[in-house]
């Protein structure tokens, strides 16, 4: 593909199994049933950095996310063809467990679904199933600090998550998913059901996080993907139209479909 | 109205009129099920109220109206109960979560649901022939409390599995998503989550299918409970009767005291049906509390 060929913007973008990838993915097609939802996709996700994937609705950015940690595997009808290279193996392969790639690969949701138990129960629940014997005060203290909201909850812990505001819930949900320690962390339109304050706190939380941690991030605020994102994939009808360094995607974007989306001419 | 014309006013009006037509029509059928119940309450109330007393509840049957009690039947009710509950509910609610959570969408589970769906509808004497036919006969568990709790849990798990399934299918599946999510499996998921928040629904379930239980009779006289029975059961191989065979029993005599002996058995066994769903619904409230 054209966009990748100024090779001092984004040496690495493309080069197979490159030390600096988390994810790797290599003609990525996905189908509902006869449906094609994304088409030929490639491109590396990097450690440490954030990726945005845009793209107007419908364009197969949620497909795809959700096929970095396996969940659509609960689609009826959703099949997965290409290579998804992460740890070197492909997530799709014969041998890996599914099970596994979730632990490793941590997902925040489009709306808060934090469990209705206790705040405190919604984070220790995921290591304690995974077999995390240590206590698991601290590990709640740490993700909900990581989380930016210990300061709101620390007094409640074992108040019922359902109460808390639909910003802090999401960012409940993001701290249920560090304390797993994923290696990469996948958000789908995490602040779409969010008022702006709560959407700057986890915006700044996602810059903090990327010290780190990988995050993909699925957005349709352009601003957002402007503001916090390295990089940026735009999608368009299944098909990766745009992958490259933010900046350039949003300033000098090498193909006209790039720039007409991101300057709100359509979409 | 003045921002409307007249024939649309007129219209309007004839449509508000429908609207309280349909509304008092639905009011009276609803009232007229209350009524007959009230009816038949006071009915029983009167015919049996005169029996009601420690005597009645702590005597076994007799030919003799007097010392007649229903000692034998109560237990041996609260013995069914209690054995119907403990093989139905784990069944039924295992199968509900085996059908929603785990089987595919296929074929086979579209003939399953349906067959169950049949079941449900199958009269309760079918159940008491195949009782008698597999659980009395073919494996020799004879005319025991078994015996009944193994039939009457055929009866009811119908029941069970459709109100459970309904009440699992009502757990948003993004509850599911976030413990997938957080690499647990389908059974972490279904007893950690799907479970709990489907456990109020599932009580109303099991609540209406052992309600219905508690008064069946034909089954029972099936599979051959006795109806005169003078002793207590000790264990679940041991014969019994039940309440509402002990009623149809006295019912079935020529005495008027035995018919007034009935009317007793019936406020007995109303009774023991409005505890058993007092404690139900106060845990299902409770459990239903801590969700939220």
């Amino acid at each position: 593909m054209s966009e990748f060929e100024d090779p001092s913007v984004l040496p690495e973008i493309n080069t197979p199994m490159n030390k600096k990838s988390a994810l790797e993915l290599r003609e990525v097609n996905i189908f509902y049933s006869d449906n094609q939802a994304v088409k030929d996709v490639s491109f590396n996700i990097r450690r440490n950095r954030i990726t945005a994937i845009i793209g107007p609705s419908g364009c197969g950015k949620s497909t795809l996310l959700r096929s970095l940690n396996r969940m659509n595997d609960f689609v009826e009808g959703a099949r997965v063809e290409g290579e998804l290279l992460f740890a070197k193996e492909n997530l799709y392969g014969k041998d890996v467990d599914p099970v596994e790639v979730r632990r490793r690969i941590g997902m925040v949701f489009q709306k808060p679904n934090p469990f209705p138990k206790s705040i405190y129960n919604n984070i220790a629940w995921g290591p304690l199933i995974n077999g995390y014997s240590d206590s698991t005060d601290e590990l709640v203290e740490k993700s909900l600090k990581q989380a930016a909201l210990w300061d709101e909850v620390k007094d409640r812990l074992h108040d019922s998550a359902l109460n808390l505001s639909g910003g802090q819930q999401q960012r409940l949900c993001i701290a249920r998913a560090l304390a797993m320690e994923p290696e990469v962390l996948l958000m789908d339109e995490p602040c779409s059901a969010l008022d702006p304050i709560s959407t700057a706190h986890i915006e700044d939380l996602m810059f903090e996080l990327k010290e780190s941690y990988t995050i993909v991030i699925v957005t349709h605020n352009m601003q957002q993907a402007a503001r916090i994102s390295d990089y940026t994939a735009f999608m368009e009808m299944g098909d990766l139209i745009e992958f490259n360094v933010t900046k350039r995607i949003f300033t000098r974007p090498s193909v006209k479909r790039t720039e007409e989306y991101v300057t709100g001419r359509f979409g | 109205m003045s921002f409307s014309s007249e024939s649309e006013s007129i219209s309007l009006a004839r449509r508000h009129r429908k609207a309280k037509l349909f509304s008092i029509f639905c009011g009276m059928v609803t009232w007229s099920g209350v009524l007959l119940l009230a009816v038949l309450l006071y009915q029983v109330s009167i015919d049996g109220f005169r029996w009601l007393d420690w005597q009645f509840i702590d005597s076994f049957p007799s030919r003799f109206p007097e010392r007649a009690g229903i000692k034998s039947a109560l237990v041996g009710t609260i013995w069914l109960i209690c054995l119907v509950a403990l093989i139905s509910i784990p069944v039924g609610v295992s199968t509900a979560l085996y059908l929603e959570e785990f089987a595919g969408k296929g074929k086979i589970s579209k003939i399953i649901e349906v067959n169950i769906a049949n079941l449900a509808g199958v009269p309760s004497i079918v159940y008491g022939i195949l009782g008698l036919a597999i659980f009395v006969r073919f494996m020799a568990l004879e005319r025991s409390l078994v015996s009944g709790a193994l039939t009457m849990s055929l009866l009811i798990l119908p029941v069970i599995i459709i109100a459970s399934r309904e009440a699992i299918k009502t757990v948003p599946m993004s509850i599911r998503y976030a413990a997938y999510s957080l690499g647990a499996t389908k059974w972490q998921t279904a007893w950690a989550h799907v479970l709990p928040a489907s456990f109020p629904g599932i009580m109303t379930g099991v609540i209406l299918a052992l309600s219905r239980a508690i008064g069946e009779t034909a089954p029972l006289i099936m599979i051959g409970a006795l109806t005169f029975v003078a002793f207590l059961p000790e264990g679940p191989m041991d014969s019994f009767t039940a309440l509402p065979i002990q009623i149809y029993n006295w019912v079935s005599r020529p005495q008027q005291e035995f018919h007034e002996l009935a009317a007793a058995g019936i406020i007995i066994l109303l009774t023991v049906l409005l505890m058993m769903n007092a404690t139900a619904i106060y845990i299902r409230n409770k459990t239903e509390r801590r969700l939220k």
